[in-house]
């Protein structure tokens, strides 16, 4: 098991005052099988007239708010502390094939039976593409073992693609990112998404951090850490199972979840609507740093 | 003359009548083999014994009078040259049974209650999808199913407040649902309208036979309304949510809000603090605590819903979450606005109601299941397609070419959950007048649902509407075309019930009197600002065209000067520079009459008396709720003077007569306002903002008159004529004789308190109304704008007519211009100290999002 303390801090700077915003920020870890989070704790400045917490419809934990002071600055902090266990061994080989997901769907349980429904069709900001579905082809031969097949596309996707910072923003649209064969890792998570999708298999999206190691011989920078994304799919005889396109592997021990969606759009970490503002300039420091480290047999 | 010679009596009216029918059809009026008029319709053709086309040519001209003056017209956004797409009413109502109507009410209520089941399931348990009732795609692929409203409930065990069922009667007699509306449905209102309109129109038929009354069922609305507070709470505010004047069914959301008392507002009016939504108003924020919406879902709260969405409240779902207001229809409910839902109802009443379902829909195949898309694919040309969502739009395969009817199926094959191929049921026909001509058309019946205290009350009529072609694929306007009133008939009179009885053990409902919100409060401000505007201008162009006219080869050198000045003058009051000022002046003034029709009729033209008037209109539009019906029929006057001043006779004689008709127009708008209008906040703004305009203009227009030290005669030409514009001359001669002195002209023009054209009489009641308004801080101390106008009315008080015409050494009249100024600057920073103190100066909103998700270069990852 891993013990990570994560913080993460955004903050907005804008060129007017804003009079006043109302938010909703999915930024604390939430608790899977796997997965504790110990605690999570958000801290706003200016402080909010009024804050709010829930979990949604995916699970995912929702911290709202509201300012209604007068404000330039925007600050929003927050300290977790997640534990993870190291995941099962799976064999890509003895997974079943592909092709007979529908069939052997009634091994998972009702809830799941159902929600598998959610991940299957296209969603706002995955349509369907028939350009993803031509790249996913060559993954998906017939009667290929469905892990091998996701773990075949993940490793296509890393080489295919470069990964660009600055090529594609929150709107690029998914057909830019798979004509240009370039963008971060969201866009990856949703070609991979689209590409599962368009088999017929079901896909989530996963929004979350990974433990980054320094570059040898040097020490870890702090802030050097950022959210990342990913995607899950769904394996009937197993459950939710982690790919990273972006990293060419499957999600262990080091990838803590923070949210779980559709796509982006259900797991935006800090969304809001600001009265005033003018222009906003944006900085995200993230940290994640290993408390424990232990092992089991 | 048509070939074939007019029925004259109701018989042979009706036996052409008969001709037209067609042997197969079911028809509402004539039935049976033998075809004889049903009984529900005997007392109608008894009552109109004369059933023929004179019969119900007046009527029918009433009709459309009532509508058009009511403002009952979908899309009335009046822009300048568009005609407005208005509204008929057949005078000839549907007529049913009351036998018939309590079977198909029994059916409605049932199935507004399964409507609820299914909405309380699909946003609780989930229960249908668990248990196989319905398919998932059906939900989830739905844009109308909310995530974020999931596990959100009001406090109360129905949640559906609201229904409305779309029906149409088969040609066996059956009635048949076509669609479900949930969101927000519209037309209840209509059906109220046409109702009113037809005791106006046939005031004997409606007194003698004896239909089911409407307003129960509105009452029973406001009841239902009522129950959403908590018991607890000993005070309940109640909401019309608009999109606004924009929106095509604007003018029922104002109706509504008129008749069910309840304050019409917009997004921006609203506010969310502390988890609960407050009302921006001119006393301060106020709570609100039951929402009527007549917004869709998407747009209510751009942080959870539709992100762009310009009419929403931010945070409103949290605070429906909260429970701290109740929204109805609940957000989420256009899930059930699904035609898929329909091939499913028999099965989700077996599971949800245990019951059988009572009103079958058309027939309907919703192609998520292959065999059904099988089925649809290969009876396409005698089907109807439509997307699961999509607010009622349809394809017709059968008026498609073979390609589109490709491109369709390739669409469908693609997304085939997202499709429903439906039948088009052969329809009954009703009897419609057309051109004077009696003749079958195709109906199909609204019918509207509210829930009251455990159950579901339906309305006893409802708003027919009439397809507007008789052949094959027809097609209902969402918008416009004709209606007709529905009457239920019954056996006994309805009990009238006009005002609010107290529901037993219910909430007493806290009235929003003197409540306003700052957005109405700012367009009635407005209304005042542009109708004065509107007169102004009308005024001074009137009097320039009488100097026009009375020009001849004798004019003097004066004459001539003065009407420069004037003409000037107008270009400087309206702010349409450069019109008649600039270098060529000269020339523009000695052919004044383009730049005056183009300051008359140029709509597009800012400061034009047409740009004016449609800005006036936009704005007493966007208040509808607030005027009275008498009021209403004046804007309506003004917006057809408008319609006239567009295109202008050549002639200046004319268009002075219909600047004569305008004045006497606006008079009677003014004169009503004062009349029919509660003289609280709302008024008081509207009056200040006509006062603060009119002092403006008179300013701008002596300033112009008397800044340059013209020679006597020209000044004496020109006191007359600003007697004559302000309507002071008769008086003025009364008073001084004909002795025309400055001073006698400034005494009655600035300083006379009696004199409701004078600048003094302007300033004072301005003072007035300034203290009536709410003070938000409850000081010992005058407010802003208190000391503002105190200082200016102060300076008005010590200066005397005598002081105001002494002239200096160059002749100018320094002590007036200055005073002038003086007041013109305090005025502008009157109107712009009211602005932020009362007005909800919303700021552009805009969407945060957090920054694309990134992490460091994958190869910086030891894997």
């Amino acid at each position: 098991m891993n013990t990570f303390r994560i913080t993460h801090t955004t903050r907005y700077v804008y060129t007017d005052p804003v009079s006043r915003c109302h938010n909703e920020a999915r930024m604390s870890p939430m608790n899977l099988p796997h997965q504790t989070c110990a605690f999570s704790k958000v801290h706003v400045s200016p402080s909010p007239r009024s804050s709010f917490q829930r979990i949604d419809y995916f699970g995912n934990n929702v911290f709202s708010f509201d300012i209604h002071q007068q404000h330039q600055e925007l600050t929003i902090s927050v300290i977790s502390e997640v534990a993870i266990d190291k995941p099962c061994s799976l064999s890509l080989e003895n997974s079943l094939p592909w092709d007979q997901f529908t069939e052997h769907l009634e091994q998972a349980n009702k809830h799941q039976q159902l929600m598998v429904h959610e991940f299957i069709l296209p969603s706002p900001q995955i349509p369907q593409s028939a350009s993803a579905k031509d790249y996913a082809l060559s993954s998906f031969t017939p009667g290929r073992p469905l892990l091998d097949a996701v773990n075949d596309l993940t490793h296509r996707i890393y080489n295919d693609f470069k990964y660009e910072p600055g090529f594609s923003s929150l709107s690029t649209p998914l057909e830019t990112v798979i004509e240009h064969r370039k963008g971060v890792c969201q866009d990856f998570a949703h070609l991979a998404i689209a590409c599962l999708r368009s088999m017929g298999l079901p896909a989530m999206y996963v929004s979350g951090y990974l433990e980054t190691d320094p570059p040898p011989g040097k020490p870890k920078l702090t802030g050097a850490d950022a959210s990342h994304a990913w995607l899950n799919v769904f394996i009937p005889e197993h459950g939710w199972q982690g790919f990273d396109p972006t990293n060419n592997q499957m999600a262990n021990e080091r990838y803590i979840v923070v949210a779980q969606g559709r796509d982006y759009a259900d797991v935006t970490p800090l969304k809001g609507v600001v009265y005033g503002g003018g222009h906003h300039h944006l900085t995200v420091q993230v940290d994640v740093t290993r408390t424990h480290s232990h092992t089991f047999n | 003359m048509t070939s074939t010679t007019p029925p004259q009596t109701s018989d042979e009216w009706l036996q052409q009548y008969r001709q037209h029918l067609k042997p197969e059809f079911h028809d509402e009026m004539w039935s049976g083999e033998q075809l004889s008029i049903k009984p529900a319709w005997q007392p109608l053709i008894q009552q109109l014994n004369s059933l023929s086309p004179s019969a119900f040519h007046k009527p029918r001209l009433e009709a459309k009078r009532l509508l058009q003056e009511n403002g009952t017209t979908y899309n009335v956004h009046s822009q300048a040259n568009q005609s407005l797409r208005s509204w008929q009413l057949d005078p000839l109502p549907l007529v049913l049974a009351e036998n018939e109507w309590q079977n198909l009410e029994r059916g409605l209520q049932q199935r507004a209650l399964l409507f609820d089941c299914i909405l309380q399931d699909l946003y609780g348990e989930r229960r249908l999808l668990k248990q196989n009732v319905i398919p998932p795609e059906l939900v989830f692929a739905h844009p109308g199913f909310q995530r974020p409203c999931d596990q959100v409930r009001l406090a109360l065990s129905h949640q559906l407040m609201h229904f409305a069922v779309d029906i149409a009667r088969g040609a066996d007699g059956q009635f048949w649902v076509l669609a479900d509306r949930a969101q927000n449905p519209s037309g209840a209102g209509y059906a109220l309208e046409c109702r009113m309109i037809m005791n106006r129109i046939i005031p004997e038929a409606m007194r003698s036979i004896t239909v089911h009354r409407l307003y129960h069922f509105f009452q029973s609305w406001r009841n239902g309304l009522q129950a959403l507070v908590s018991q607890h709470s000993d005070e309940a505010r109640i909401v019309v949510l608009t999109p606004g004047p924009d929106n095509d069914t604007y003018y029922e959301h104002a109706y509504l809000a008129t008749y069910l008392g309840y304050p019409l507002v917009q997004g921006d009016d609203l506010t969310v603090r502390d988890g609960k939504v407050w009302l921006k108003s001119l006393a301060g924020l106020q709570r609100v605590d039951i929402i009527l919406r007549k917004t869709d879902d998407l747009s209510c709260d751009p942080l959870e819903l539709q992100q762009d969405s310009q009419q929403g409240v931010p945070g409103l779902l949290q605070a429906v979450r909260n429970q701290t207001v109740a929204i109805n229809n609940p957000l989420g409910s256009s899930i059930l606005e699904n035609p898929g839902l329909l091939a499913f109802l028999p099965a989700i009443a077996k599971n949800l109601l245990g019951e059988t379902l009572q009103l079958p829909a058309v027939g309907t195949w919703w192609c998520g299941q292959k065999p059904a898309l099988e089925h649809v694919l290969t009876n396409f040309e005698k089907l109807v397609i439509k997307p699961i969502f999509g607010n009622g739009s349809c394809y017709y395969p059968a008026l498609m070419t073979a390609e589109e009817q490709q491109q369709l199926k390739d669409k469908i094959k693609q997304m085939p959950y997202f499709y429903v191929g439906q039948q088009q049921p052969q329809l009954a026909t009703t009897p419609t007048l057309i051109n004077d001509e009696l003749l079958p058309r195709y109906y199909q019946l609204r019918t509207f649902l509210v829930a009251e205290g455990g159950s579901y009350v339906a309305l006893p009529g409802g708003l027919t509407r009439i397809a507007n072609n008789n052949e094959g694929w027809f097609q209902w306007q969402t918008n416009g075309g004709i209606s007709k009133d529905t009457w239920i008939l019954s056996h006994e009179v309805d009990r009238p019930i006009r005002l609010q009885p107290m529901a037993p053990g219910g909430v007493a409902v806290q009235s929003y009197e003197g409540i306003l919100p700052s957005r109405a409060a700012e367009s009635l401000f407005w209304v005042g600002r542009y109708i004065e505007r509107a007169e102004g201008s009308s005024r001074l162009l009137r009097t320039i065209m009488d100097h026009i006219n009375n020009q001849d080869e004798f004019a003097s050198e004066a004459d001539q000067q003065c009407l420069y000045v004037l003409l000037t003058g107008l270009t400087v009051m309206t702010n349409t520079l450069p019109g008649f000022t600039g270098e060529d002046t000269k020339q523009k003034c000695k052919q004044p009459n383009p730049e005056l029709i183009s300051l008359v009729r140029d709509s597009e033209r800012v400061g034009s008396l047409a740009q004016v008037l449609a800005a006036f209109l936009h704005a007493s539009f966007s208040v509808r709720d607030l005027w009275s019906s008498d009021t209403w029929r004046t804007i309506d006057d003004i917006d057809d003077i408008l319609g006239q001043l567009y295109c202008p006779p050549t002639d200046l004689g004319d268009l002075q007569s219909c600047l004569d008709e305008l004045i006497t127009t606006i008079m009677a708008f003014t004169g009503l306002t004062a009349e029919s209008m509660p003289h609280e906040s709302g008024w008081y703004l509207f009056d200040l903002g006509r006062r603060i305009e009119r002092s403006l203009l008179q300013i701008s227009l002596t300033q112009s008159c008397f800044s340059q030290g013209l020679d006597d005669t020209v000044e004496h030409l020109l006191q007359e004529a600003l007697l004559v514009n302000n309507e002071s001359l008769i008086t003025h001669r009364r008073r001084y004789r004909s002795l025309q002195q400055m001073e006698n002209t400034l005494a009655l023009l600035i300083l006379d308190e009696t004199n409701p054209r004078a600048l003094a009489y302007q300033i004072y009641r301005i003072q007035r109304l300034i203290d009536h308004l709410p003070h938000r801080h409850q000081q010992r101390e005058y407010s802003a704008e208190q000391r503002i106008i105190l200082a200016t009315a102060t300076r008005l008080r010590l200066a005397t007519a005598n002081m105001l015409a002494q002239r200096g050494e160059d002749g100018q009249l320094h002590v007036l211009i200055e005073l002038l100024e003086a007041c013109n600057s305090n005025l502008l920073e009157l109107a712009n100290t009211l602005h932020h103190t009362y007005f909800s100066h919303t700021e552009q909103a805009q969407q945060l999002t957090s920054m694309s998700a990134e992490i460091a270069m994958p190869n910086e990852v030891n894997v």
